[in-house]
């Protein structure tokens, strides 16, 4: 919430974001409401634990992490302690059995949802602190998600599925169609536009939800088991995308599978269970056990 | 063959070189028209049996209000018949007799009275049956889309864009379902009287400026009634989080 001032009118308004016309005069206000962002970027940095960290060397932090669902009497841990750190610009991969508590640590990363205790950092921004409008923000320009089952607006095509988050996001019209056009052709989809959901095939929806991801040019992408749905060649195509748009654009991928062809892309593998890092294999480890697969 | 460059372009780079849009989080009143109203249209199935319920139950309301119209007009010209009559002998006897007209005439006070408490009675029925029915569809329809919200709301959607989202379809429902029921209430009304009086007179005896205006009120009902049934189904699935909404399985 912020007050600003209409520049024509005089006019003081209270404001979430979502006005952008003066209810007095109907003068667009949306430059006035992109200054506050300075006011944003201060809150952000007042909100950062650490301030001494300038450039963040870590993305995604988590410190003691712990998700405990109660269902009636029963207590589950799903998540017991998690402390991790997502470097900028890496390919992560969390990996572990069915139940271990993958999807359970996706959704505290994302704000999806609230830890029982324990904090979870993006850029050194406490999560725990942000509002309901800054925690939209978050998830509108900051991650883009990828779904198991992909999610994508079943009434909406490709491209209206694609340009959504930049309707949220306040892009002009114009701007987003020929955004949403370059996306999808990137993907391999620049002749499926139109085409509904249903109309395309699992592989193909799943571009659609990688373009969608990229809608905002997002710092993260999560992926929860982008490729649980799909056949071994077709999860082989998006895992190579998305590698291939880290490599390229240094934007941080982190991936949850219990796929072992994940493993050959990343940088680091987290293996989780029952709600612990179990261990976490590095670069030359896994290459060393790609290669021994092969012998 | 994938185009590095496009690549390049399409993600933020980590932040490293951000493009600065605006920093806000918005859903034009014009957007979100268009996405409710393509929500309805295209789900027409769908759409259909949600709106039934309200088509039902303005269909009766409009039903009510068309035959206490109908009635009033078949009195209204049975009383006109009879004064006519009476002033007819009147008018043949002399003046003196003009004082009892009036007992000739019409229902008494005593039934006119249950008449309209029975009237009454019937419209807060319907209105009941209408008010349940409609929450029920728009409850159903809500909750079959958690998925879809919680995907909204990962997409950067506010609560109360779902909010929004729900309540233009809701009125866009409410209305498209109350011209309906309002229609098919009015005609299945005119039908029933004009075969009951062997006649098509029935029409033209009414008072179709009151009808009008009935019928405008069957659709504001309709309209307000599915808006308000939709705010609370609306509110709680915007309230979910987003992990939770997209758990769901239906
Ligand atoms: N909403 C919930 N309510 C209760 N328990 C839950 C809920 N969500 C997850 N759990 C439990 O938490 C644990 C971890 O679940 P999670 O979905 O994170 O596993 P996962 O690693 O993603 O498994 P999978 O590979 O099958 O998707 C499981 O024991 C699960 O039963
Ligand atoms: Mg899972």
């Amino acid at each position: 919430m912020a007050k600003i001032t209409c520049p024509k009118c005089g006019e003081q308004i209270e404001t979430d974001g979502t006005i952008t016309v003066c209810p007095k005069c109907g003068v667009d206000l949306r430059e006035v409401i992109g200054s506050l962002d300075v006011d944003y970027e201060e809150r952000m940095k007042t909100i950062a634990r650490d301030e001494s960290v300038t450039t963040h060397e870590f993305i995604v932090r988590t410190r003691g992490l712990k998700k405990t669902y109660v269902m009636g009497e029963i207590e589950v841990p799903a998540l017991r302690d998690i402390d991790l750190d997502v470097r900028r610009g890496e390919y992560l991969s969390i990996m572990g059995p069915s139940g271990s508590g993958k999807s359970t640590l996706f959704n505290m990363i994302g704000g999806l949802d609230k830890p029982t205790a324990g904090r979870c950092f993006i850029e050194e921004v406490d999560m725990a602190q942000l509002d309901a409008f800054e925690l939209a923000w978050l998830r509108c320009r900051k991650i883009g998600y990828i779904f198991q089952t992909f999610n994508l607006i079943p009434v909406m095509t490709a491209i209206e599925n694609v340009t959504l988050p930049m309707i949220f996001a306040g892009m002009g019209t114009d701007e987003m169609m020929e955004r949403g056009r370059e996306l999808l052709d990137l993907v391999g989809l620049g002749d499926r536009l139109d085409h509904k959901p249903y109309e395309l095939s699992g592989g193909q929806q799943q571009r659609v939800a990688v373009a969608r991801a990229l809608a905002n040019s997002p710092a993260i992408v999560l992926a929860d088991e982008p490729t649980g749905n799909l056949d071994l060649h077709t999860g082989k195509e998006i895992i190579d995308l998305l590698k291939e748009l880290n490599r390229a654009s240094g934007v941080t991928v982190i991936s949850a599978t219990h796929d072992l062809k994940m493993i050959d892309v990343s940088d680091r593998v987290v293996h989780i269970r029952d709600g612990e890092i179990e261990r976490i294999e590095q670069r030359h480890e896994i290459e060393l056990e790609v290669g021994g697969m092969g012998a | 063959m994938l185009d590095v460059k496009g690549l390049a372009k399409a993600a933020g780079g980590g932040g490293k070189e951000e493009i600065k849009i605006q920093r806000q989080i918005t859903l034009p009143w014009s957007e979100a028209v268009r996405i409710s109203v393509r929500n309805v249209t295209i789900r027409l199935g769908r759409t259909m049996i949600t709106a039934s319920g309200i088509v039902l139950g303005i269909a009766f309301l409009s039903s009510v209000w068309t035959s206490s119209v109908i009635q009033d007009g078949l009195q209204r010209a049975q009383l006109q018949q009879e004064r006519e009559l009476v002033e007819a002998t009147a008018r043949g006897q002399g003046e003196s007799e003009n004082a009892n007209i009036e007992n000739f005439t019409g229902i008494s006070e005593e039934e006119q009275q249950a008449e309209s408490s029975k009237r009454v009675w019937l419209v807060v029925m319907s209105l009941l049956v209408c008010g349940v029915g409609i929450t029920n569809a728009m409850l159903m329809s809500v909750t079959e889309r958690f998925r879809e919200i919680g995907t909204m709301k990962c997409l950067g959607a506010l609560d109360s864009f779902i909010v929004r989202l729900f309540l233009i379809e809701a009125v866009a429902l409410g209305i498209l379902g109350s011209v309906v029921g309002t229609i098919l209430g009015h005609i299945a009304m005119l039908g029933i009287f004009s075969l009951r009086e062997r006649s098509l007179s029935v029409a033209a005896k009414m008072d179709w400026g009151q009808m009008l205006v009935y019928l405008l009120l069957c659709i504001l009902v309709g309209t307000v009634l599915s808006l308000v049934s939709a705010i609370a189904p609306a509110v709680r699935a915007a309230r979910m989080r987003p992990a939770a909404a997209l758990q769901t399985e239906i």
